[in-house]
């Protein structure tokens, strides 16, 4: 008896030692995301609390919102970044609709994201050439383009995964009772599109403020973005204000990122409902 | 029907749209000149001076560069990436939830953040510039996304393979290369073909942390420097021409084929 169980306590630890080794896997990795990543995040936290002396101030935060010019930038920076995403919601979202009534849709949304693997600065200097050979001028409308260009995909790609996902009987069923085309979208289409919306939303809008090197290509540079500015700032050692453009960045990123973890919650609550 | 051809023009004016760009660059690609004239007539000099032109040795280095710096970068993050999948499956659910959230980080915040973060990183510590840095970098945007086309190829799998093989004697690392990692091959392929394209594809991190004074350049960095001043010369346009149509083949390839898999796998479950 005794013996037995002594028998069972040590398989029992052996069990134990296995989950251990098969743990001790993953420590290089969690070493590495430290170092890495976690680090050079809270690097940037500590930079901007810290003047040219690496004396603890607040300096960098008034600087930043007392400068006309920064100031400037991060609103044309939201403003590019709205005026794109609409854009790009407005003109893509009829796409990834249209794609997803025909059978052909799903190699047309491939063709529609292709070109999203070309380097974005290759296609970025191409479209340049060609605004340059037309003799349009370079400005907000240029850097403008050149945006929804490049980041139309993204919103396509979101759009479509959810719209080809969502149950035809809904609209059936809504037609049914009497429903016409026009308020079956609205009504049942449209919301249950808007998880897609949404993550296609923070997909284009991030990028767009925080890209760097498309508007000033552009624009001849004559605009700058938020992205460009950080990049300026660091290297011209402005590490303070840098790091405080960065936050507000981080700020922005984890902010959407809140709404897309809901958005894919209520895809499951989607998925969920058409189980029965 | 009206509204079928409406809906057929207007795909096919954002493809055209989308694509015209390309097409555009393309064709002049054979004209020789950078103001898009054929006052040369159809011509193939633009791509013989990919080879003979004065820029062709910082080409070729730029080129070289990136092709080791994706090597290098993809083969690291795919090990480090895959091994740390399988740790971090049985890992405790509130510490792997926490992992799993950090892994997300790089994918989620915005590449100029993760760079100046990384170039903060790296001058505080006193790295040395070049290579190491730009792999370092490159290896930590590559390889999340390595552990997360390896996660779902854990979970279809039975967890008690691995105990069997411990069972009947190999030891942990036996068992991680000769069990575990054949049934994840075709999750660390993914994992791994992402990372070389995404390595090759990077600008901003590279950019940022390649010091300028150690004059390293990957292809990207290198157009961004030498067409950002002079705009582009017929030579540019032969190769992103190359690059174009390169790109465009393997991304269409890679795609058809999983499509023709795809529909194999559904015509095979319905023969069962």
């Amino acid at each position: 008896m005794n013996k037995s169980k002594n028998f069972f306590k040590s398989k029992f630890e052996n069990l134990k030692n296995y989950k251990m080794t098969r743990k001790v896997f993953s420590y290089p990795y969690i070493l590495f995301l430290l170092l890495f990543v976690v680090i050079p995040m809270v690097l940037i936290l500590v930079f901007a609390f810290l003047d040219s002396n690496n004396q603890l101030t607040f300096g960098n935060f008034v600087s930043l919102f007392s400068d006309g010019a920064s100031i400037k930038v991060l609103l044309t920076s939201i403003l590019v970044g709205i005026v794109t995403t609409l854009v790009c919601l407005i003109l893509g979202y009829p796409v990834a609709y249209i794609l997803t009534k025909y059978s052909f849709g799903k190699v047309f949304v491939l063709l529609f994201v292709l070109p999203m693997w070309v380097n974005f600065l290759i296609r970025t200097l191409a479209t340049k050439a060609i605004f340059v050979a037309l003799d349009v001028n370079l400005g907000m409308g240029t850097v403008l383009f050149g945006m929804i260009y490049n980041y139309i995909p993204f919103m396509i790609l979101p759009l479509y995964t959810i719209l080809s996902n969502i149950d035809k009987s809904y609209t059936e069923a809504s037609q049914d009772l009497g429903a016409d085309k026009f308020t079956t979208f609205v009504k049942t289409t449209l919301p249950l599109s808007i998880p897609g919306i949404i993550s296609g939303i923070t997909m284009v809008f991030i990028p767009t403020i925080s890209t760097f090197a498309i508007s000033q290509l552009l624009s001849d540079y004559t605009i700058f973005l938020f992205g460009d500015s950080i990049q300026t700032k660091f290297s011209n050692n402005l590490y303070g204000v840098g790091s405080v453009m960065s936050l507000i960045m981080i700020v922005l990123v984890l902010i959407s990122n809140v709404f897309i973890r809901k958005a894919n919650k209520s895809t499951n609550m989607v998925g969920g409902r058409n189980l029965w | 029907m009206v509204k079928k051809i409406l809906e057929k023009s207007y795909i096919f004016i954002m493809l055209a749209v989308l694509y015209a760009p390309i097409l555009v660059i393309i064709v002049f690609s054979f004209s020789n000149s950078a103001t898009f004239n054929f006052d040369q007539g159809f011509t193939l000099e633009a791509y013989r001076s990919i080879f003979t032109s004065e820029q062709t040795p910082a080409l070729l280095e730029a080129v070289k560069n990136t092709f080791l710096i994706a090597i290098i970068a993809s083969v690291f993050a795919t090990i480090l990436g895959s091994v740390a999948a399988v740790g971090m499956f049985s890992l405790g659910k509130r510490t792997r939830k926490v992992v799993e959230n950090v892994n997300q980080l790089p994918i989620i915040n915005s590449e100029i953040v993760m760079a100046v973060s990384l170039m903060l990183f790296f001058v505080t510590f006193k790295f040395p510039a070049g290579y190491l840095r730009i792999i370092i970098g490159h290896i930590t945007f590559c390889t999340p996304y390595v552990v997360l086309s390896v996660m779902p190829r854990l979970q279809q799998m039975d967890p008690n393979i691995y105990e069997a093989a411990l069972d009947l004697g190999a030891s942990p690392i036996k068992a991680l290369t000769k069990v575990l990692v054949p049934m994840l091959i075709p999750g660390i392929m993914s994992g791994f073909v992402l990372s070389f394209t995404l390595s090759m594809d990077d600008f901003i991190i590279t950019q940022i942390n390649k010091g300028a004074a150690t004059g390293i350049n990957t292809l990207s960095t290198y157009i961004y420097e030498d067409a950002r001043l002079k705009g582009l010369s017929p030579f540019w346009f032969a190769i992103f021409s190359i690059i174009f149509v390169v790109v465009l083949a393997i991304v269409l390839l890679i795609n058809l084929s999983k499509n023709l898999d795809k529909d194999k796998e559904v015509s095979d479950d319905d023969a069962k």
